[in-house]
């Protein structure tokens, strides 16, 4: 396991970093997602696998290394719940961007940054 | 070790956050008493003001502050550390979101206050607030999406097409940031053992350095998207020109500022020996965002994005000392951060109420103000050239600090970049000026909520030709970034 969850974390990333070079607005939330999904991953293997005991000890025992890491599981935690709500709000985002204009290429959303834009006079 | 309950006193650290938090849920709960809303508000932020403020006094006094919640001891607990740096930031924060508050009151309209704009406001300085305080890098990260939360409500807030726009870009990029950060903070986490920041400095001394250099890349490549630094900085004069002036200021003057934070608690103070491997790649982001800024600045007609570039030139001086990071100018950095944050917020403010009283006319073809309204545009004069860092105005006073630092080391290339930068927003913040102030007199619009411009505008004035304030707290801050050694025992580990 150890072995093949980095390979998993590398291909949600490389599947997210593709999905967000996408020029659909709804493609590039995909891709946020499945790139927070692999980093979620990525914390759980870096807090080292190990057999499924819970780190619950009886007083005046200190840890041995058999039982597994909390510290990374209350990060990953976190972090679905975190991602988890940016992710609605930014699908919400998505969705009202589609129907007042023409999100479903980026190209087309030029309204905060006008391509004709006024140059400044060169004199005065 | 912490062994005892946390004395009465430290509770202080996390007032501000707390009353934040507590704030923004009432007014949620409250929303539809706008008198409520409008004033409830301004309380809560007087309130952080007071609390920022207690708290620095305290940490100026004594050093560090610090308190661990729960009976999880530090490394392993979560620590809420106020340091001299953290709280002069969060009191800068403060003052400059009393003064967006103010504006708002006189010019935001009452459907914004009934969709919870100033719960947003508060959400968003609760996250401010912990991110600077808190002693815990993924406590840092949890307080920086708190933030972000707050930030995109802000943008979005008014719902038209052009928000929408400046919303999407803004949070894509910024939570791709985010993913990044939280990526490195996994993959530190996995090397060093540790996410607490008093645990760090003692673990990563034994750490690989190779590695540790390529996850501090890592790391600086997720804070520089936040800090908007030049090749990653699209985003911001995309997005920060699209909400009312107020949330402007707010978001444009604090948010960034914190990523840039954030760059230097991790680079300086919690891997120094990561830093010396990876400063050619500051020079190199800060002399391409120093010069990059003002230039793209210079190319704009847009009042509020044209102050967006050069923004992000000022984030170039600020991340410039963390090429050299000596003691002198990584004080000039954090004294700029501090100036850029009340500079910045001020030029957002005024932009805004001049943007009002030109809009029946256009920008484009605004002229006259000078004729009509001269005190207000000198004001404004005073901004842009502290901005661009002329001796009487505060601007000067951190850039001399940063050349004095750069002048020890004798890196001659950032001294030039620094003046090149000041040179380049000098012009551009005159043009600016000249092409809507000069000319003949014609019909304004009315001048509206310019009470917050006034506060922060005359706080940089004051603080221009009294600087000794600011240059104290930043030399105390940047020397607790260099010698960490209070910080570490103020946590209660070894140091």
């Amino acid at each position: 396991m150890q072995v093949g969850l980095p390979f998993l974390v590398g291909i949600l990333l490389a599947a997210g970093i593709y999905l967000l070079l996408s020029r659909a607005l709804i493609r590039m939330v995909l891709g946020v997602v499945l790139v927070s999904n692999g980093i979620i991953l990525l914390i759980f293997v870096a807090g080292r696998l190990t057999s499924s005991v819970p780190p619950i000890l009886p007083s005046g025992t200190s840890i041995s290394a058999a039982v597994a890491n909390p510290l990374s599981q209350a990060f990953i935690l976190t972090a679905i719940v975190i991602g988890f709500a940016l992710f609605a709000f930014l699908a919400v985002l998505v969705m009202r961007a589609y129907q007042s204009f023409d999100a479903d290429n980026s190209d087309h959303m030029r309204l905060s940054e006008p391509a004709g834009a006024p140059r400044p006079p060169l004199e005065y | 070790m912490t062994e005892h309950a946390t004395p009465l006193a430290d509770w202080l650290v996390i007032v501000p956050v707390i009353a934040a938090l507590a704030g923004a849920a009432l007014l949620l709960a409250l929303r539809r008493f706008v008198w409520i809303q409008h004033y409830g508000c301004g309380v809560v932020l007087a309130g952080i003001l007071a609390g920022d403020w207690l708290l620095l006094q305290r940490v100026l006094g004594s050093g560090p502050v610090a308190m661990t919640m729960g009976k999880w001891l530090p490394p392993f607990g979560i620590s809420f550390v106020a340091d001299a740096m953290g709280a002069g930031f969060a009191l800068v924060a403060a003052l400059v979101a009393f003064g967006a508050w103010l504006s708002m009151l006189a010019t935001v309209p009452q459907a914004a206050v009934r969709r919870g704009l100033y719960s947003l406001v508060l959400l968003l300085m609760a996250g401010v607030n912990g991110a600077v305080l808190t002693g815990d890098l993924f406590n840092l990260y949890v307080w920086f999406e708190v933030m972000l939360v707050g930030a995109f409500g802000l943008i979005a807030l008014a719902g038209n097409p052009l928000q929408l726009d400046g919303a999407i870009k803004y949070g894509v990029i910024n939570l791709i940031g985010t993913a990044l950060f939280l990526l490195a903070l996994g993959l530190f986490y996995g090397l060093v053992g540790a996410l607490n920041m008093a645990g760090i400095i003692g673990a990563a001394r034994s750490a690989n350095p190779a590695v540790l250099s390529s996850i501090v890349l890592l790391l600086v490549f997720a804070l520089g998207l936040k800090a908007a630094v030049f090749p990653l900085g699209a985003w911001l004069p995309a997005s920060y020109h699209t909400p009312p002036a107020p949330i402007s200021a707010l978001v444009g003057a604090v948010v960034t500022k914190v990523g840039i934070y954030a760059l230097l608690r991790v680079v300086v103070m919690l891997l120094p020996d990561a830093s010396s491997t990876i400063a050619p790649v500051f020079t190199a982001l800060s002399v391409a965002t120093m010069i990059f800024g003002p230039l793209a600045a210079l190319s704009e007609t847009g009042l509020r994005r044209s102050t967006g570039f050069m923004l992000i030139g000022g984030v170039g001086v600020a991340i410039s000392c963390l090429a050299r990071p000596g003691e002198t100018a990584i004080s000039g950095g954090i004294a700029y951060m501090i100036q850029a944050a009340l500079g910045l917020s001020a030029l957002y403010l005024l932009t805004g109420v001049i943007e009002q009283m030109l809009a029946p006319r256009g920008p484009e073809s605004s002229r006259g103000l000078y004729t009509n309204r001269p005190v207000l545009s000198l004001l404004w004069l005073a901004m842009l050239l502290s901005m661009s860092g002329m001796p009487p105005f505060l601007g000067f006073w951190p850039k001399l600090l940063l050349l004095q630092g750069f002048l020890e080391a004798g890196d001659w290339l950032l001294v030039f970049a620094i003046l090149a930068n000041a040179l380049l927003t000098l012009i551009a913040g005159a043009r600016l000026w000249t092409r809507v102030a000069w000319g003949p007199s014609a019909p304004l619009g009315p001048v509206r909520g310019y009470g917050g411009a006034i506060l922060l505008a005359g706080t940089t004035l004051l603080l221009g030709v009294a600087p000794e304030l600011l240059i104290q707290v930043s030399r105390i801050a940047g020397a607790g970034l260099v010698q960490s050694g209070p910080y570490v025992a103020a946590v209660g580990l070894a140091p």
